[in-house]
Parts: structure tokens; sequence; C-alpha cells
């Protein structure tokens, strides 16, 4: 096949030197290395001044404005130690900078996040190379976390690249005051019962909510939301246990590439694409523009940066029609970054149990560890902005009923092409699905093959 | 450039050192070590002058073009081994939709950026041609646009084009003109991206067209004046005539600048922009070379059209030289005749 040929290949010095100057012209995202950094890898456990720097995407919920300020904690426990973030919004711009990066060995962070899409590719042996082993790192501890989110990150050779940050345990979070207006049932049991078991059933509430909402609003945020939901609760997704590509014949893709179509052609989604740069999808929640956002436990950070006060307590979270995982990320330390050993000290503390159970109560991203799973803290967690939900019990609930699916190395890129360039097309542009199927076809063909 | 210093090197080295009677020795032996160091001072000197820029042309123009070649036929993946491929980079994407469309979406966006950007420079630069007051500051004025950066004005853009929140859209839903989906569909996208364009580069082309109306003689219109010629009837007829060359000029410049298109519609698209939209309704070649280089990796491909791009240019210089000489052959026709 043709897509499996561009694998396994190894780096030649001369080819990523001569085009690193290319490289920095081509790069748009994340902080640029060089200044004010002092220390160095031996400085660990002095008291030379260093400064740590993190590269996320979305919302980890680490930093000191919004999320559970632990940063400032570990700047306070470690007095040498500064730490400062990059954050980009689009995840797949922030990977693809990343991977520049990685290939160039400069210009990079000290800590990099992975999301769950991209692991298999940041694992695979183009990459491995380029991570520290965080399976010997000090003060990690690879048996704290759930078994699968380990050996997503583990590569052939037995390197934990990266470790887990949290999982992506999904249920679906919708307006009370838009299913009131709309006549539907607004009690998180009931509104779960209405679709339970199918994403069908799913579709047919956005039928009833599109019969009698309120002016200007859709039932589902996105038809490309809706296809990552629904293949997120799928077991077979893009790739088979090899790793190898087999989107085309995956049942998993037919299934959420039907519904979301559906969704997109009936008229129930708001013609949004997540993450978008631009921030419309952004003021769509401030401007209450739709009434349901499938809702990995991440997603409840965003809906309280996004939506802002002026809509506390108005969302509410039932379970999904199927229980599902939609993303998770992880924390690595690539080996060309400054201070690779202070970075992994950081790295352990940051997904340490304790602190997944701090960043869970400020922004809802759910513990990949299993004692943070089980904690107190976690179980009886309601952040401020969901009131009267218990948003813990909900997402730990969902995180038993997990079950995580083969990740091949080009999951990612194959997921946007179909929710970009084929579901947000038919979306938006009125595209012919089988047009658009065939748009996505050639695309990974022409893209993924070298 | 050697055979003008030809001259010089036989005649004056002698003749200055005549002129230094404090050291007579040297003034009898020519091939003294002083007189030689003059000579190759004399004929390295100019080369030296000019060697910073050939230099630094070498390391970033000719190395990059010759390289950028040789890995048009290799299959390199980013950070990979090299593997020789020969044409069939090139033959990819000669079966591409992609470059295909890619390659129509460069045209017809240069085209209707650079038409009207062009026509309304020619207006523009002939009124501010006229005495009027506060002619210095409209002349700054044009070229503000030109002064901002791309990012800046295709974010600003953006903003005005966005289909829900757009003040263009408001403007037209005053009028009672449905919204414009400014980003998904096809033509309003591109129509959205060469305004961007458009609006940069009218005061620029203008300034370059009123520095060559300047310089076309006033007894010209003042003769056209007194044979009771109109004032658009002298525009047509004496100014473009006169500044056909600056116009052909700024024509070659337009359509290097619209062939290589990227910032513009990349900003424009947000998080869509690489591909150009959902379905690359505006994906430029130039993002296209960019999607394959840096996102995919295939450096390879990307070399390749690269390479496409500057084939292309090169077609169409020539052709707008061509198309010049024949221009001019007939001009001096006519002035003969006359």
């Amino acid at each position: 096949m043709r897509i499996s040929t561009g694998v396994a290949r190894r780096r030649s010095r001369a080819v990523t030197l001569s085009t690193s100057g290319l490289l920095a012209l081509g790069l748009v995202l994340t902080g640029c290395g060089s200044d004010g950094d002092s220390g160095s890898d031996d400085a660990a456990g002095g008291d030379k001044q260093i400064t740590l720097r993190v590269g996320t995407f979305g919302s980890f919920g680490f930093d000191n404005k919004t999320g559970a300020k632990l940063y400032a904690e570990y700047e306070k426990l470690n007095p040498n130690i500064k730490i400062e973030e990059t954050n980009v919004a689009d995840g797949q711009k922030y990977w693809d900078a990343l991977k520049l990066r990685l290939s160039q060995g400069s210009g990079l962070a000290d800590v990099q996040a992975i999301e769950v899409g991209y692991i298999a590719e940041a694992t695979g042996d183009a990459m491995a190379s380029k991570w520290v082993d965080l399976g010997k790192a000090e003060g990690a501890d690879t048996s704290a976390f759930l078994d699968w989110k380990v050996k997503q990150a583990t590569t052939r050779n037995d390197q934990v690249i990266a470790l887990g940050t949290d999982i992506g345990p999904m249920g679906i979070c919708y307006r009370k005051d838009l299913f009131e207006k709309a006549g539907l049932p607004t009690d998180r049991e009931q509104v779960g019962q209405l679709w339970a078991g199918d994403w069908n059933k799913f579709l047919e509430q956005g039928e009833k909510y599109k019969a009698k909402a309120p002016a200007d609003t859709a039932f589902h945020d996105s038809a490309s939301g809706l296809f990552n939901a629904v293949i997120s609760s799928e077991p077979d997704q893009y790739s088979d246990e090899s790793g190898k590509l087999h989107w085309e014949g995956s049942p998993g893709v037919a299934k959420a590439w039907d519904v979301a179509v559906k969704a997109a052609q009936g008229g129930l989604t708001g013609k949004l694409r997540q993450f978008d740069e631009k921030g419309t999808w952004n003021a769509a929640f401030k401007n209450s523009k739709f009434a349901t956002v499938a809702c990995p436990s991440w997603m409840t950070g965003i809906i309280k940066d996004q939506a802002g006060p002026a809509n506390k307590g108005k969302w509410d979270i039932a379970q999904a029609p199927v229980p599902a995982n939609w993303g998770g990320s992880f924390l690595g330390v690539p080996k060309a970054g400054k201070n690779t050993a202070e970075a992994a000290k950081l790295v352990a503390w940051l997904t340490a149990p304790e602190q997944q159970a701090k960043v869970f109560a400020v922004n809802g991203n759910i513990p990949s560890t299993t004692a943070g799973l089980a904690s107190e803290s976690v179980q009886n967690a309601q952040p401020e902005y969901f009131p009267g939900v218990p948003v813990g019990k909900i997402y730990s609930d969902a995180a038993q009923k997990i079950t995580p699916a083969p990740i091949g190395r080009y999951d990612g890129q194959v997921k946007t092409f179909l929710t970009d360039n084929g579901i947000l097309d038919i979306e938006t542009r009125g595209t012919s699905p089988d047009k658009a199927w065939n748009n996505v076809k050639k695309l990974i063909e022409d893209k993924i093959d070298q | 450039m050697a055979t003008s210093l030809q001259p010089d090197q036989d005649a004056s080295p002698p003749v200055v050192l005549s002129g230094s009677p404090k050291e007579p020795k040297k003034h009898r032996d020519p091939d003294s070590w002083r007189s030689r160091l003059y000579r190759i001072d004399l004929k390295a000197t100019p080369y030296v002058y000019v060697a910073p820029f050939f230099l630094v042309f070498a390391a970033f123009g000719l190395f990059p073009l010759v390289y950028t070649g040789w890995l048009s036929l290799q299959k390199v993946e980013l950070g990979g081994e090299a593997e020789w491929r020969g044409l069939d980079n090139y033959i990819r994407l000669w079966d591409s939709d992609f470059f295909w469309n890619a390659l129509a979406n460069t045209f017809t966006i240069g085209l209707i950026s650079t038409v009207p950007q062009l026509l309304m420079a020619l207006g523009l630069a002939h009124l501010l041609n006229y005495r009027i007051r506060g002619r210095g500051f409209y002349r700054v004025a044009v070229l503000a646009p030109y002064a901002t950066s791309i990012a800046a004005a295709a974010l600003v853009f953006a903003q005005l084009f966005n289909t829900d929140y757009g003040l263009i859209n408001q403007l037209l839903g005053y009028v009672g003109i449905d919204a414009v989906n400014w980003e998904t569909e096809k033509w309003p996208a591109q129509i959205a991206i060469s305004t961007i364009v458009t609006w940069r580069w009218t005061g620029y082309n203008a300034l370059i067209y009123l520095a060559a109306m300047q310089a076309v003689p006033n007894d010209l219109y003042e003769a056209a004046a007194l044979d009771g010629a109109s004032r658009f009837r002298q525009f047509i007829s004496i100014t473009i005539p006169s500044i056909k060359p600056t116009i052909l000029f700024t024509i070659v410049v337009s359509t290097i600048g619209a062939t290589q298109l990227f910032g513009e519609p990349l900003i424009f698209g947000g998080s869509l922009g690489i591909g150009g939209g959902s379905g690359n309704q505006y994906q430029t070649l130039s993002l296209l070379m960019y999607e394959k280089g840096w996102i995919t990796g295939a450096l390879g491909q990307a070399s390749a059209i690269a390479w496409v791009m500057l084939l292309l240019l090169l077609l169409i210089g020539l052709v707008q030289y061509l198309l010049g000489r024949s221009g001019r052959g007939k001009k001096k026709d006519g002035a003969a005749r006359s």
C-alpha cells in the first residue's frame, strides 16, 4: 500500500542542518529558546537560576491566571526555578511546529505537551530518540498511571517518552436554559436517557430541538466536533492493532462520518470549526449560539474560559450516548532542551496525582493516574463554574468505561483531513458527502504518502 | 567589466610611482613588490567591492536555488534521508488535483487583485498629478497601506469579512443583501483576499506611476489642450503612452508578487489558512508548497513546486518581454510616421 511506504526512515544530519535556516522562517508558534536561560543540566538541585519553558496547546490548567496556579506553587518550592508557558490554541498547528523543531533540534521548550492523537507519531522510530526517557527520570513513577496511558507513550524500545496529564472521558455539555426554551428536559439524568446508547437518538433530539429552538441557535456546535465525539466512542478508529492506517475500511470512521454528515445536512450544527484561531467558535460560546457540545472532561475548562461569567450556571453535563474517550495529553521532555533534568522533574511533579487533582478542580482535566482518579477531591469535585453539577463523579464514572482504541502514526493527520476538509466542507459549503469523501481520500493519498 | 580595466592597467602604475620622488629605486624597477601590489590592488579592488553582494547572493540566492533543484529530484522527508527519485516529484505534481487547483487559484486571485489594483493606481496617480492643495500629504497617505505589515492588514480584513460578526456583511445587511460567506465560498473568499492585496499595493504602484508621469513634458499637454483635448483624452492619449515602460514594469512586479501570494490567504484563513479553506478554495501555490514542505514534511515535493513556480515566472517574464518589445516597435513606427 502506498500509505505505509514512508514509515521508517533514518535521519540525516546534512538535510536537517541545511534546512534549518528555512525552518526558522517556517516556524510560527511557541517560544523560541535562547534568551534568558543561564542554567544547564548539571544545575539540578543547585541554586543556579533556571528558566523552564513549557509549550502547551488548548487548555492545560497549569497556569497562574485561570488555571490551578501550579507554576507559582512549583516556583515557591524551587526558588531557583522560573517557569514560562507558551500556549497555542490550535492543537494541529502546535504539533506541526513542534514536529519541525524536533527534527531540527532547536527552538524547543524544555517541556512540550503532546496530544494523544499524535502520541504514536511521537513514539515512532523517527522521533523516539528525540525525547528523554521519563521512565527512568528522577521522581517519575510510571506505575501510578493507567496502564494503557503509559503504553501509549512507550516506544518499541520500552522508553517512556512522556507522562500523561489527563484523559478524555466524554459527556455531553448542554445549556439548560436553551433546552428549556426548546421544550426538552433539563435534568441531567433525563437528558442522558434521551440519547442513551445510540448517537442517532442524539440526532433525533436535535431535530426536536430545532423545531422549537430559540432563533439563531443550533443544537450542536459543529459537525466536525460531533465526528470526533462519535469516533471517540468507537473501539476501531483510524489504525489497526499494528498501527497501520485503515481509515477507509474502518467501521468507526464510517459511523462517525454518517452521524456527522446527517447532523450537518439536517442543519443541526453551528457551522463552526472547533479551536478556530480567529475565535469564531469561542465567540459562539459567549453568544450562546449552540445548545450542546461534546464534552470530554478538558472541555469544561474551555467552556468556563470561553462562555465566560455571563453564562455561569447555565451549563450542565449529561452522559454521552456511548462511553467515549476524546483526547487527553502527555508532557514530554525533548533532549534538545536546555535543562532536561530539571524539566523531567517538573513533568513528574505536574503529572503527580495530587497536582492532577488540583488541575481537575479548576480546569476539569481528569487525572490519568489511578490515585488521582480515585482521590476524594476528584470524586467530589464541583467546579465553581458548574454549580450543583457533580463534575468529578460524572467524569470519574465515565473514565471507568473507557476502552482505549489503537492509535497509529498518521491518526492525527487523517483526523484533521476528515474533519477540516471533509465534514467542515459539507457543513459550510454544502459539498456533497461523496465528493467530500473523495476529496479526503485524495488528500490522504497525496499528503501522507511521500 | 574586465575589458574596461585593461587600459588603466598598462598606463597608470608608472605614472603614479614617478610622482613619489622619495623612492627613486623603485621608480627604476617597475617590477618591485610595491608596483606589483599596486597593480593587484587596481585589478582586484573592484571585485572586492562588489564581492559582498555576490557572496551573499551565492549563499542565500544561488545555493538555495540549486539545492532546491537537487532536492526536487529526491524523496526527502523532513529530518530524513534523501533518496533519488528523478522526475517523480514533477510527475506527481502533474497528476495532482491539488496542484492544478492551487495553480488556478493563484491565477484567478492574481488576476482579480492585479488588474483592478493597477487600474486604480493609474487613476490615483493621475489625480495626484494635478496641482491640488495638500498634494504632499495625499502622496504620503496613499503609501500608508504599503507601510503596514501583511499580518496586520490581513487580520483586520479577516475581521471585516467575518461572516457572522464582520462589518462588511453588516453594511450589506443595511442595503438588504444577504450575508455573504466570505470565508467558505470560493469566489467571495478569493475576492476578499484580493481586496487585501489591492488595498496594500495600490498606493505603492500609484507613486511609481506618479514619478513617471512627472517626467512627461508639459508641452505635450499644453499642445493637446490647445487642440481642445479634454483631461480624460489627454490621460488616454498622452499620459498612458508616455509611461508605458513604467506600466510594463509594474505589471511584471505585480505578476511576481501575485504568483508568490502567501501571507494574505494564510492569515485570512486562520486555522484553515494553509490548506486554503476547507475545500482548498483559496490555496495558492505558495501555500501548497508550504503545506507540502512543513506540514506534510515532503521536502522533495515542496522543492518541485518551488521550481515549477520559478519556471512559470520565467515563462511569464518572457511573454511580457516579448509583448513589451513588440509594443515598443510599434511606438517607434508611430513616432517615425508622425
